[in-house]
């Protein structure tokens, strides 16, 4: 499979201040790729700029061979974006809001009604096609949301913090429609601040701060990059991390902390991974 | 060109379905304003005849449809896009899809213009009939040209309107926008009087204003027998109309929204 996105030395400035650093990233066709990064490190800036939301200030971004500049149409033909916040008309009902997406998208209305029927069965969004966006609760819009985009086949689907500020049942429906969506061969491009989510569903991460990308691989070698094994324990009354390739070399270290010490000896994860290199936690303090 | 047509009516079609959820409410709060204007100013104001030689009730119709064309048209376009793009945030999924920039500035000024037209015209009517019931004959005409001249000021402003929202940072920019632009403009432009009866400096104040040129033209082809046609007005107004839709397509363009 090749890349489906390029992004080549992208910049974006907001009054100076620059949000996106040179960012460069390739994310693969079919791959379900996450952002991962504090508040403010970048993710949705990025995410508007492959979305034609904002213009940047210099680089290029290709979807699926297109560029974005030279041919904005096809490039957006391509993309389905899920914003972080739900971005429904809400003075219509969830069924208005899809013949409209399919709208903008010039789908002919025997497409367009299989297409709805198709996708709201596979949601299970029937009965409420015909209700006010304001009827449903958080994750209920958010699917249907997702329905909107995934409309017109995009073979590209942005996440923008899709989980952000729903409840843990609702953020796990939700993660099961993304790997469903993932199964089907939707590339998709997750921007999370939750590590969980970020660990349980993607194939690769790449860990954003400053505008840059300062991380990029597979879960599981990003954590084998600061140690695979990490013991937790309390010193000057702060808890103090240390990452150890084996468990072995981590038994040995614990063993030599002070008696009466809580230690705890786990498996490393990518908030450790995230603290290790920016220091930060991934909610954005230090 | 079919495309765009079609772009057109795709990007004005939830505006449409919005129109119809609320339509009774829409229609009461496009013409209240200007039947309120036309009972205080039309009617329980002023008797008597005009310099044109028209009575005043005739005179200040036409102003009070061109009044409507800017209200109608500029708050329903203004409203529904300043809520779209920052409360609901559905403006940018349109902007997220594959839709020319015309067709988004016409579609979206679609709203405002059937708006601004069912309130024009009902006015019209109520003025029509009333007026001449009030002075025992008729003075106004419906002439093709009121017609295009109605429907040009209509599409005018829709297209400040959605400048307007498209520069509108919050709720209250646009009330801010409204209170020192859309108001004075409501009294000073030829509505309820002449502006060729003010002292040239304020004249030339009030044709930099668009509601001047959209008042005196809907006046000169509602009166055909007092006034000549105002191509003078005409060009003017499409002027406006020009300047307005190149500031919502540069906008929309540069993504500075």
């Amino acid at each position: 499979m090749g890349d489906i996105i390029v992004i080549e030395d992208l910049v974006k400035t907001f009054d100076g201040k620059t949000a996106v650093d040179r960012l460069n990233l390739r994310i693969r066709e079919g791959e379900l790729f996450g952002f991962l990064g504090p508040n403010g490190a970048g993710k949705t800036t990025t995410v508007r700029c492959v979305a034609t939301l904002t213009n940047f200030d210099s680089g290029t971004i290709t979807v699926d061979g297109y560029d974005l500049v030279k041919n904005p149409r096809e490039a957006k033909e391509r993309m389905g974006v899920i914003q972080q916040q739900v971005s429904l008309d809400k003075d219509l009902t969830i069924r208005e809001n899809m013949i409209s997406h399919a709208m903008y998208h010039m789908m002919g209305r025997a497409e367009r009604d299989e297409k709805i029927r198709e996708l709201s069965d596979f949601f299970g969004l029937e009965e409420y096609l015909d209700r006010p966006v304001d009827s449903l609760s958080g994750g209920w819009k958010k699917r249907a949301a997702i329905v909107c985009a995934m409309l017109h086949n995009p073979k590209v689907l942005f996440l923008d913090e899709p989980t952000s500020g729903l409840d843990i049942n609702a953020r796990r429906l939700l993660w099961d429609v993304v790997r469903r969506l993932h199964a089907g061969g939707t590339t998709i491009v997750l921007t999370t601040h939750y590590i969980e989510e970020a660990e349980a569903l993607c194939d690769r991460v790449g860990i954003i701060d400053h505008g840059r990308i300062i991380a990029l691989d597979t879960p599981q070698r990003l954590c084998e990059s600061v140690g695979s094994v990490a013991v937790e324990y309390m010193e000057d009354a702060r808890t103090r991390y240390r990452y150890f390739g084996t468990r072995e070399e981590a038994n040995a270290f614990a063993a030599g902390i002070n008696t009466g010490v809580d230690v705890t000896i786990r498996r490393t994860n990518l908030e450790d991974v995230f603290v290790e290199l920016t220091g930060k936690s991934v909610g954005g303090q230090k | 060109m079919s495309n765009l047509l079609r772009q057109i009516y795709y990007v004005a079609w939830g505006d449409m379905m919005f129109m119809r959820h609320n339509f009774l409410n829409i229609l009461i709060m496009s013409i209240m304003s200007p039947i309120l204007y036309l009972i205080a100013f039309g009617f329980g104001l002023r008797t008597g005849t005009t310099d044109i030689g028209v009575s005043y009730v005739s005179f200040v119709i036409p102003g009070i449809v061109a009044l409507s064309s800017l209200n109608s048209s500029f708050s329903s376009t203004s409203t529904r896009m300043n809520v779209q793009r920052l409360y609901y945030r559905s403006f940018d999924e349109m902007m997220m899809c594959p839709l020319s920039l015309h067709a988004i500035v016409w579609g979206k000024c679609m709203l405002g213009l059937v708006r601004g037209l069912i309130a024009c015209f009902i006015l019209y009517a109520l003025g029509l009939g009333l007026g001449a019931a009030r002075i025992g004959g008729m003075e106004l005409e419906l002439t093709p040209m009121f017609v295009v001249c109605t429907v040009l000021s209509c599409i005018v402003f829709s297209f400040l309107g959605m400048a307007a929202a498209l520069l509108a940072k919050s709720h209250q920019s646009m009330a801010t926008f409204n209170s020192l632009i859309i108001l004075p403009m409501t009294f000073l432009c030829g509505t309820f009087f002449s502006v060729s009866a003010l002292h040239p400096v304020f004249q030339t104040v009030l044709y930099c204003l668009p509601l001047t040129y959209s008042s005196e033209l809907i006046r000169s082809a509602a009166l055909p027998d007092f006034l000549e046609f105002d191509w003078l007005c005409l060009v003017g107004l499409i002027l406006w109309g020009v300047a307005f839709y190149a500031i919502d397509y540069w906008l929309l363009k540069t993504r500075k929204v």
